[in-house]
């Protein structure tokens, strides 16, 4: 352990941080997603780069945890590695770049294509966790418009993206109706992820560090994405096959590859394309962890 | 052949040694110390103090020298600092009635009990660059003069006594604490007040600028401007008394405001309120001015709309920690959201060009 880090408890937080940011995700999952507002600490990394996903994972982390970090589905994202190597630092915690290995992972942007099994938690790092901000800007309205499940104004301003453009017009950050009751952000993931979210056997927790929201998807939960009749819900990926692994079933990163403007087309989850090139995976099953 | 970029910790490792590298600068020239910058650049080590929300002047000038002198990013450090010190309780309200002035003035009587004092301020000053500055030369020494004071009462007691100024009312609750429990809004303005004190002096001058000009129009004396040294005490519940703990340097501005009276209120002054961390009184007078204008409701003002009478607005967008991080997240790798946007605008050209949709 080195100088800097000896005086701060495991994981960083508190205990007393940690308490209050467990009683949060507890309410969180009593009533999934709805946006249970926690008083975020300041950390020493900046707003927006994932401080509600660390003190989440923080206050969810044991020793005994594998951790998994990601950023656009990548392992060795620069931002990824930080945070990764804060936990290595202040938690000692083991960690991994797979995601079957894991049994926390947090994660900006995506859902790994591995799908995820029972004992697992996915931690993700939500910038803009009120999905009518962009429609009403005003918490004291939004607040307002969820108690009363008044969301007329999405689906009138997802109708508008239909009329004008035949589709709707959002790609990612796709709004999702959890277990029938909450209209919630997935956070910035690809639409392609949405359909992860319904009944995934995994924990999944939102946190919003800078917003002071946490939210969360129990267990085997519906998450409908909103859609209507006669436009059902898209998921929608480049109609490409991974120029490395081959997968056509993945969601792909487009790469510029010379002066030309010539693109290639690769998997974003780097651990599931390495998986499939045959690169070191070891088999290895998630041990539920006893947590504290 | 296509080979995925890795790397990304050594390239961390490396940029932050550069990092340090250009921090230190030519090995020529002395290094800075700390207690320097506590000396010479006092103002700065305030702001750091004032919007990191934490009074120590020696971890204040760390934090700027690691810094290299970017006041925000000094700011930041302090906090992450501060959020993981434990909370022993609160102190007694400040008595600045009792402050050891270095400085007071009031815009609103020419003389008053305690007199005015100018101290050590840029007001006046013609702004000239000393280039003598450039050189080693020798400063001299500020004069003692042996004056007694006296009390220094506020001019707003004063103006109180008369019942020409509305009475700020005693609300009898412990002040709540923004940086323990999420804020939630309406917020009461003790909730707003801290977060007026901690939030960005750039982002306060600007707000208090445009309700000043006319937005929300809000144009105060300054009933009274003071600079100076004040003890803080906390009550000790095993000695049933209260002791001072610390004595700290804090700018106070107190605002009178016109006001032309409302259905319920006969005509009267009112108030707004400024309290910052040590000699920034360019920050008091902003804070003062943006708290009054959030006051529109408890005073029967009509809402004109105006940014500085939007408490969501103001609180929400103050804090240059948070707002610098959000802004600046934007550098951050997006790759999955681009290219998932790149597909969308992709498939709605195409739609378009074919002649559909």
């Amino acid at each position: 352990m080195s100088d800097s880090t000896q005086h701060y408890n495991f994981a960083y937080l508190d205990e007393q941080t940690k308490r209050m940011i467990r009683r949060a995700i507890l309410k969180g999952l009593a009533v999934p997603g709805y946006q249970v507002p926690f008083a975020s600490r300041e950390m020493p990394m900046p707003y927006g780069w994932g401080t509600g996903g660390v003190q989440v994972s923080a206050a969810c982390m044991v020793p005994d945890d594998v951790v998994k970090i990601i950023d656009q589905g990548a392992d060795d994202t620069t931002n990824a590695v930080s945070i990764r190597k804060f936990f290595e630092r202040t938690a000692q915690v083991a960690t991994t770049e797979h995601t079957r290995e894991a049994t926390l992972i947090q994660t900006r942007h995506r859902i790994p294509e591995h799908p995820l099994v029972e004992g697992q938690i996915l931690v993700y790092q939500v910038p803009i966790p009120e999905p009518l901000r962009f429609l009403e800007p005003s918490e004291v309205e939004t607040r307002k418009m969820h108690a009363l499940s008044e969301y007329g104004l999405m689906h009138v301003k997802l109708y508008e993206d239909i009329s004008q453009n035949g589709e709707i017009a959002t790609a990612y950050a796709y709004p999702a109706l959890v277990n029938h009751r909450h209209v919630f952000d997935p956070s910035p993931i690809p639409k392609f992820d949405n359909p992860k979210l319904n009944h995934s056997p995994a924990i999944q927790l939102f946190g919003a560090g800078r917003e002071q929201r946490i939210y969360a998807i129990p267990p085997y939960t519906t998450v409908k994405s909103l859609d209507f009749d006669d436009y059902p819900f898209v998921p929608g990926r480049a109609n490409q096959v991974c120029e490395l692994c081959g997968a056509d079933n993945s969601y792909l990163d487009e790469v510029i590859v010379d002066d030309e403007g010539g693109r290639m087309f690769v998997c974003s989850d780097t651990d599931f394309c390495a998986s499939r090139q045959g690169l070191q995976f070891s088999q290895f099953s998630v041990a539920p962890v006893e947590r504290a | 052949m296509y080979v995925a970029v890795k790397g990304g910790e050594r390239a961390i490792e490396n940029a932050h040694r550069w990092l340090d590298d250009e921090r230190r600068g030519d090995r020529a020239i002395p290094d800075v110390d700390c207690l320097q910058i506590e000396e010479q650049l006092s103002l700065a080590v305030d702001r750091v103090m004032a919007e990191g929300a934490i009074y120590d002047r020696t971890l204040g000038s760390l934090a700027i020298k690691q810094a290299r002198g970017d006041l925000i990013e000094a700011i930041f450090l302090l906090r992450a600092y501060r959020t993981t010190l434990p909370r022993f309780g609160h102190s007694v309200p400040l008595n600045t009635s009792s402050m050891s002035c270095i400085r007071r003035v009031s815009a609103t009587f020419k003389d008053l009990p305690g007199g005015q004092i100018l101290g050590p301020t840029f007001d006046y000053t013609h702004r000239l660059l000393d280039f003598k500055l450039l050189a080693d030369t020798e400063t001299p020494e500020a004069l003692e003069l042996e004056t007694d004071h006296g009390d220094m009462p506020r001019v707003t007691d004063f103006l109180n006594e008369e019942g020409l100024i509305q009475e700020e009312r005693k609300t009898g609750k412990a002040a709540s604490d923004l940086s323990r429990e999420p804020i939630s809004f309406p917020a009461q303005r003790d909730l707003r007040l801290q977060a007026l004190a901690r939030g960005d002096e750039g982002f306060l001058l600007g707000m208090a600028y445009s309700t000043q000009r006319g937005y929300a129009r809000n144009h105060p004396f300054v009933g009274e401007l003071r600079i100076g040294m004040v003890s803080v005490e906390m009550q000790i519940p095993e000695l049933g008394f209260a002791i001072q703990v610390a004595e700290i340097l804090v700018s106070e501005c107190e605002t009178v405001n016109q006001f032309a009276g409302s259905k319920s209120e006969p005509a009267q002054f009112t108030r707004g309120y400024g309290l910052v961390f040590g000699q920034s009184e360019r920050k008091a007078i902003s804070m003062a001015l943006c708290d009054r204008a959030l006051r529109w409701q408890e005073l029967g003002e009509d809402y004109l709309g105006a940014p500085a009478q939007n408490e969501e607005f103001v609180i929400m967008h103050s804090d240059n920690i948070q707002a610098t991080g959000f802004v600046e997240h934007i550098k951050l790798p997006h790759y999955v959201d681009f290219q998932a946007e790149s597909e969308l605008v992709r498939r709605l050209r195409s739609r378009a060009e074919g002649g559909e949709g």
